[in-house]
């Protein structure tokens, strides 16, 4: 009994691992394994709180912190390696735009041509905010109007549309 | 056999809406009665022609049969049957006939249940919804049909991709759809004015109940989809940012702004022309989440390549609407008789600034979600935007809302008074500053961040009711008297007070997970215990079970809390006979609002069990808002003057609605 148990359970963590090998990415994640967990607390929360701003550059709009796919796993040590020889926060992440682009960062830096993307939200909010001061404004400056209401034939129009019965 | 006639169910559905498209709407501009009254039977018609067709595909997946290539694609006849009939929107044929069978019910409705509608812009309102009918049928007929055969059909079908196999499918996608569909109407409506050129309070009045719908079952499906993705996914996110819930939640901020701009124009007939461009602009943003979530654009840009029929067709669709409506937009809005004055400090004033601000909420979503795209397509450079960027520019804009909130219900309309009405909140703000003192006090926590935060939401939530308080007055009346004042108050003071406490409890149940959930994963064998916060877990061992489709290795933990036994949990692990693919299934315990999360990871070593202990302490307010909010929405649903067919009494209203139900049993 005990040795078909074994051969099932050999049998169905052959078939995982080959299944993990052929799919890859589709698999449900699954972040920091325990092996990866650095000894010094400080550190590995530093380890986290970056791996939180890297994206895993295979998956969608996963961060590293998230995904369980081989090269975050990949990522995640080697930010922990470069922590470890002493690099501060910004060491890292510049260690990484040089090695994979802007694309490994979740957070774009502001630059020309993310100009848009970083000032986009406030634009709006500026010229929302201004359209809106000058629309008080020139009401303000016209004579107040005598029937701010509805006129009493629209008034009646409303009234007949919405009568019980 | 069935299956043809589906496809040709589908054929007399176009040729239907391009009936509706052309003869209404030429009625309603020339004032020909006749045209104008084809235009709610053809809307029953679309109607019953897309569900018959729904109705052959679903029986298609019922009767596994593998001749049809989407059922043999999506399909597996040892599945379950809630999954076969789910699994009929599981993928992308489906879902988009499901859009379509949303669509037509739609027009169906608004056919059905607009009862003293002035009938130029019913027709014309019908006529606009035609127009997307049509557009969206001769896609699935063109691009997307899922009745096509296979010559050599195969014995078995491909299965559903297992994530999907869960009951979250069956109910996630058509609320979403409802949700995101039901803008389509509001969208016609503002068509219609435009074209017939009536705007004014009669018309927000009338549009206002399909606004309400249509964001009452976005939330309800954007929230269901978070709780779907926070159990099934197995890490205990529940938003991710990503593009296709982006997609989801741009939508539903202008659909909030457009309810409460709705408001102003049917009380104060101010606001005319921003509601109507809020009414283009929600429907645009759904149209274009379609697009982001069918094209396959997002996975990269070059999905196009893959299937450039179907994205380019979509990207066609919503260039010919959105460039088409804001044309019409442009020549028509000008004319159009500004109403009523008011000053800044007022009601009126307040939801310009919730609008202003859910505007801009939108735009940094907006920009978010599509820069990349943008700019990978113009410049060839690829960049990422997560998380990180959301929480930096998305976040703060909440805090003058959350802020607002409280304020703008109390203050009057026209001219109120700015000072008065802080004063009146004073107690509120005391109270919520010493409840946020507490919440921090009993997570253990000491940043100032957090306690701003959560003195925030407790602003909201306990100022959303103080409208009621104030205005019920127990301490002055008595409590017998204000029971009556309470149940006497107008629907719209409980709709907005549950509304606006929805949000407030979302916000709070926010705060707390990102500021106090902690994890710990580690290696566990047989007969060990950890302790977790002051709970205590033990793995105890595994069994090897079968399902109906899979193969599921399920284990067995307990777990105490400070040392007394709570319950037994089996996270398991699943492998998919059909697809091969894996799958975790979580446990969760709750405990109040507070959550317990396991889920297991790969075997290590010999007896090793990789396990993920997550403690969410109030994850559950995030969905019971989204809950709360909805229940404010269908509340102000059921006010006697927004009724969809307000102007009947209520045994008329029961008649009218059998008899739309009679019509379309007949038909069907």
């Amino acid at each position: 009994m005990n040795s078909i148990q074994t051969a099932l359970k050999a049998g169905l963590r052959a078939l995982a691992f080959f299944l993990a090998l052929g799919i890859g990415l589709g698999g449900p994640a699954w972040a920091v394994e325990p092996d990866e967990v650095l000894a010094d607390p400080a550190l590995e929360a530093r380890a986290r709180e970056l791996s939180k701003e890297i994206r895993c550059v295979v998956c969608q709009n996963q961060s590293i912190d998230d995904s369980n796919a081989g090269l975050a796993k990949d990522l995640r040590l080697l930010v922990r390696e470069r922590l470890q020889a002493g690099d501060s926060d910004e060491e890292v992440i510049d260690f990484l735009v040089d090695r994979y682009g802007q694309f490994v960062l979740l957070k774009p830096r502001f630059s020309s041509q993310t100009l848009l993307l970083w000032i986009g939200g406030p634009l709006v909010l500026l010229i929302g905010g201004g359209a809106i001061y000058m629309s008080y404004r020139r009401k303000k400056g016209m004579p107040p109007k005598q029937d701010e209401e509805l006129t009493s034939d629209e008034r009646k129009e409303l009234e007949e549309l919405f009568r019980d019965e | 056999m069935i299956v043809e006639l589906g496809h040709f169910m589908l054929i007399l559905a176009l040729v239907a809406s391009l009936y509706q498209s052309v003869f209404p709407m030429w009625g309603a501009v020339n004032g020909d009665t006749r045209l104008m009254r084809t235009a709610a039977p053809v809307a029953h018609i679309i109607f019953a022609f897309v569900l018959l067709s729904f109705v052959a595909l679903t029986y298609a997946y019922l009767t596994s049969d593998f001749s049809v290539l989407n059922v043999a694609e999506n399909s597996h006849s040892d599945k379950p049957l809630i999954y076969k009939i789910s699994g009929v929107w599981g993928n992308h044929e489906g879902s988009i006939l499901l859009w379509v069978l949303i669509l037509a019910l739609f027009g169906s409705l608004v056919a059905g249940f607009s009862g003293k509608l002035p009938q130029n812009l019913k027709a014309a309102t019908l006529g606009a919804q035609g127009w997307v009918s049509f557009a969206f049928l001769l896609f699935v007929i063109l691009a997307s049909n899922p009745f096509l055969r296979l010559a050599n059909p195969p014995v078995q079908g491909r299965d559903l991709n297992p994530m999907l196999q869960d009951v979250g499918l069956a109910i996630h996608p058509p609320l979403l759809y409802v949700g995101y569909v039901g803008f389509s109407i509001v969208f016609s409506f503002a068509i219609a004015a435009l074209i017939i050129g009536r705007i004014d309070a009669a018309w927000a009045r009338w549009v206002r109940p399909w606004v309400l719908i249509s964001w009452i079952f976005l939330t309800l499906g954007i929230a269901m989809g978070s709780y779907w993705a926070y159990y099934e996914l197995g890490w205990g996110g529940w938003w991710f940012w990503d593009p296709v819930e982006n997609a989801s939640f741009m939508p539903w901020l202008t659909g909030s702004a457009l309810l409460h701009s709705a408001l102003v124009m049917e009380k104060r007939d101010a606001l005319k022309v921003w509601t109507i461009f809020l009414a283009i602009v929600t429907f645009s943003l759904s149209l274009l989440g379609t697009f982001l979530v069918r094209s396959g654009v997002l996975t990269s840009v070059h999905a196009f390549a893959v299937d450039p029929s179907r994205g380019l067709f979509i990207l066609a669709i919503l260039m010919v609407f959105i460039v088409g409506s804001f044309v019409l937009f442009a020549m028509r809005a000008p004319a159009l008789k500004q109403g009523g004055l008011f000053a800044p400090i007022s009601r009126e004033g307040a939801l310009v600034l919730n609008n202003l601000f859910l505007t801009t909420a939108t735009a940094a979503v907006f920009f978010g979600t599509l820069y990349p795209l943008l700019l990978e397509a113009a410049t060839g450079e690829k960049i990422s935007v997560g998380e990180p960027f959301f929480n930096l520019t998305f976040g703060p804009i909440m805090v003058p809302v959350l802020l607002l909130m409280p304020i703008g219900q109390l203050l009057t309309w026209k001219r109120s008074d700015l000072k008065g009405v802080t004063q009146r909140l004073s107690l509120v703000f005391a109270l919520a500053c010493v409840a946020a003192a507490l919440l921090l006090w009993a997570e253990g926590g000491r940043q100032v961040f957090a306690l701003i935060g959560f003195a925030l939401a407790f602003w909201t939530i306990l100022g959303s009711f103080w409208e009621l308080v104030e205005r019920v007055a127990p301490r002055k009346v008595g409590f017998a008297r204000a029971w009556h004042r309470l149940i006497g108050l107008p629907k719209t003071v409980w709709s907005t007070a549950l509304g606006h406490l929805g949000i407030g409890v979302t916000a709070l149940g926010v705060l707390c997970v990102s500021q106090f959930e902690s994890e710990k994963v580690l290696v566990m064998h047989p007969g060990e215990t950890t302790s977790f916060q002051e709970y205590q877990l033990t793995y105890e061992g595994f069994e090897d079970l079968a399902g109906p489709n899979y193969q599921e290795r399920v284990t067995s933990y307990s777990l105490s809390k400070d040392g007394e036994f709570v319950r037994k949990m089996h996270p398991s692990k699943r492998v998919y006979v059909a697809s091969g693919r894996p799958m975790t299934e979580t446990d969760i315990a709750t405990f109040g609002f507070s959550q317990v999360y396991l889920a297991v990871g790969d075997p290590v070593g010999q007896s090793g069990l990789v396990t993920r202990i997550y403690h969410k302490p109030l994850i559950l307010l995030i969905w019971i808002g989204c809950l709360i909010m909805s229940a404010g929405g269908t509340i102000a649903l059921f006010d006697r003057r927004l009724r969809v067919a307000a102007p009947l009494s209520a045994k008329a209203h029961r008649k009218v609605a059998n008899n739309t139900g009679d019509q379309q049993s007949a038909q069907s």
